[in-house]
């Protein structure tokens, strides 16, 4: 059965890829996913895994090993942060576009310049268009659970898409916490064993990977990509559903938490999303009925879970912790505002830039942002559209 | 070495149709290379003409599993085709033997490829790694790379009135810093001799470990000479001395072809026209330098190969 155990975020993702077990895994260090490939390398030494661990001398080459092993018909991930996954950037496409199901832990750390070691999401979140599945977690248990279920949703054959499982540099990948662990056995019967359907290592049916693909076909295999990604929604829904099932613990491409009928509703992704819960229940002791809507699924964009929970509500806050520059606002805010657009009652949506290079949030900024919701409700009137949370100007 | 006859016979896995250019030396020496092996093998490939003239979608002239990424990476990802083929093999779902072989211009090698590579070798991967070397960018349409030898004329080191040298300065030596990895087999090969080339690629598989050769490849278009001239063209390289044909098997240097007659260097230059301007008057001093920098490491290489000049 399940062991409880007070371990890092690194801790634990090194920890759930030793359960998984890959065949290759390729990694480099960068702060603060290093712990990862340290411990990692500790399970390799110690023949705890079957996995070939190759050393690269970079992300570049890290992902382009991992396409390579998974390519030849191998169970491949790798892991990294902010530049490493800046280095990576065009192997990442390449990897999405080859339907290559390649897991990857990103560990939230602000892109340079100037050189930041500590968390935002202008990393993951400028991979956004790359084809990349991204699963976003709140807390470490959320990094364990997220990563097991990333490896069935990647290989599912509706969809072939890689899956990055970010979490907040720092904050989670050093902070400890109580984290559920389940038997080897059970994780290794719930992803199953990888059937590779084209395999390069398969020498009697050789295959081409990665020819030139001009006018005449690129646009029929984008829009292939599309679907695939479409088709990920309900694959990332029947997974968090056959995950309760072993776990306990439901996953759904969204989560909600507080007062169901409460109309003020702040949207975050990672670990915002705790602190959050946390503004949320003070906020509640004052008499004031207030709502999360955690982003899990980033990438597909879950638009018409977003736009049924909001439905209702009087207004909404979206939290970004990257700036999208010269764009009208942060990323998710975009996605959300756009969802929102057809819908017959107009809500007023207002964004929250905070966190960049790791400032820090806590509850008092978040319940300022519900105050601010209040007053919004109370006037009708937006003040600013956009909102830089926790900065001197 | 079986006979020229017997090769004739065996199966090409590199089929015709494709759509390199004529007299391109990348085929030429893809065929001769792939002739040399008995073992099943999964080929990589850098972007580049070779790839792009090769696996327009949906065709393909590769009849054995072949992958292409991108640019700079032809060797870390062959590198984890190779690992992943340990690892299954380790785990009993893989009982073949199988050899990893990737191709990267010189572009792909001397250049944006070069870490990518040397972190591959370092790394021990047992694959052989091919640099067909045309001396510059032919994809993009011939420009300067680290591999174009000091003179040639490029589109971007063009030979004009205030530089009448065209490339000033001297060609990479790549096969040397391959060989600083201390890997158990380097060669430099030409097209033009095929026997020396296949035995190399032999050799090279059967080394335990990285291997690396590195191939002359003219091209007819950048170099400026006629398309019926590549194998001869492959030869001058190597009798003028401007290409020397050698190996390092397992640090020990071995010269494997000595011409009979050496031919000046100024043939090789004549051959082509990226070398036209050098034949001015107002280069004799370049053509002099050239001609001493290829006997001064001719000089070494001998001395490496524990030979008296």
């Amino acid at each position: 059965m399940e062991t409880i155990k007070a371990m890092t975020g690194d801790e634990v993702a090194a920890e759930t890829i030793r359960q998984i077990n890959p065949d290759v895994m390729a990694a480099y260090p960068i702060t603060p996913q290093t712990e990862i490939v340290q411990i990692f390398s500790e399970f390799v030494a110690n023949g705890l895994v079957d996995t070939e661990m190759v050393r690269v001398e970079s992300e570049h080459s890290a992902m382009s090993a991992c396409v390579g092993a998974a390519s030849a018909g191998a169970r491949a991930m790798t892991a990294t942060s902010a530049n490493g996954l800046a280095l990576m950037w065009e192997i990442v496409y390449i990897a999405a576009s080859l339907r290559l199901p390649i897991v990857m832990p990103v560990v939230n750390r602000a892109l340079s310049g100037p050189i930041n070691i500590h968390c935002d999401h202008s990393d993951s979140m400028g991979a956004r268009d790359s084809g990349w599945i991204q699963l976003y977690s709140e807390n470490c248990q959320e990094i364990y659970d997220n990563l097991i279920q990333a490896v069935r949703i990647a290989e599912d054959k509706s969809v072939l898409l890689p899956v990055m499982v970010t979490f907040d540099g720092f904050i989670i990948s050093h902070g400890t916490e109580r984290v559920k662990i389940l038997e080897d056995e059970q994780v290794r019967k719930f992803i199953g064993k990888y059937n590779p359907r084209y395999p390069l290592l398969d020498i009697d049916n050789p295959v081409t990977y990665g020819p030139l693909d001009l006018f005449d076909y690129y646009f029929e295999h984008k829009r292939q990509q599309v679907e695939a990604m479409k088709n990920a929604l309900d694959v990332i829904k029947k997974i968090g559903g056959e995950y309760a099932q072993l776990s306990g613990r439901s996953y759904d491409l969204i989560e909600e938490f507080g007062s169901p009928d409460a109309d003020l509703v702040v949207i975050a992704a990672g670990s915002t999303a705790g602190t959050v819960k946390g503004a949320i229940e003070e906020l509640k002791e004052e008499g004031i009925n207030a709502k999360l809507l955690k982003i899990r699924a980033f990438r597909p964009f879950p638009q018409d879970e977003i736009k049924q929970s909001l439905r209702k509500v009087a207004v909404v806050a979206v939290m970004d912790r990257s700036a999208s520059f010269g764009a009208v606002g942060g990323p998710i805010f975009l996605e959300v505002r756009s969802a929102l657009l057809d819908e017959e009652r107009r809500v007023p949506v207002v964004n929250y830039i905070y966190g960049l290079g790791g400032r820090n949030i806590g509850i008092e900024d978040i319940k300022k942002v519900f105050q601010d919701l209040i007053q919004i409700k109370k006037t009708g009137k937006v003040k600013n559209l956009v909102n830089y949370l926790g900065v001197r100007e | 070495m079986p006979s020229l006859k017997d090769l004739s016979k065996k199966e090409e896995l590199f089929s015709s149709g494709h759509r390199l250019c004529p007299g391109c030396g990348a085929p030429i020496i893809v065929r001769q290379v792939l002739l040399a092996v008995d073992t099943p093998v999964v080929v990589g490939c850098a972007t580049g003409c070779l790839e792009v003239g090769t696996t327009i979608y949906p065709f393909t002239a590769w009849k054995m599993p072949w992958i292409h990424n991108a640019f700079e990476n032809a060797a870390s990802t062959i590198s984890g085709v190779e690992a992943a083929y340990r690892s299954l093999k380790r785990q009993g779902k893989i009982d073949k033997e199988i050899r990893f072989i990737a191709f990267g211009g010189d572009g792909g090698t001397y250049d944006i490829g070069i870490q990518s590579l040397s972190g591959a070798l370092e790394r021990g991967h047992r694959f052989l790694y091919i640099c067909y070397d045309n001396e510059a960018y032919m994809n993009t349409g011939i420009q300067r790379s680290s591999a174009s030898p000091r003179g040639a004329s490029t589109t971007t080191s063009p030979a004009g009135k205030a530089i009448p040298e065209g490339k000033t300065e001297y060609r990479k030596d790549l096969t040397q810093i391959v060989a600083a990895h201390n890997i158990p087999y380097v060669a430099q090969a030409s097209p033009g001799y095929y026997n020396d080339l296949m035995k190399k690629v032999q050799k090279a598989l059967s080394a335990n470990g990285p291997s690396f050769i590195n191939i002359l490849s003219p091209c007819p278009r950048g170099w400026r000479y006629p398309a019926d001239q590549t194998i001869e063209i492959a030869k001058l390289a190597v009798l003028s001395g401007f290409w020397p044909l050698y190996e390092i098997e397992n640090g020990k240097y071995r010269i494997t072809y000595k011409p009979r007659k050496k031919k000046p260097l100024k043939d090789w230059l004549e051959s082509q026209g990226r070398f036209r301007h050098l034949l001015k008057e107002e280069n004799k001093k370049v053509v002099e330098e050239l001609q001493k920098n290829i006997e001064e490491k001719e000089k070494k290489l001998l001395a490496l190969a524990g030979e008296n000049a």
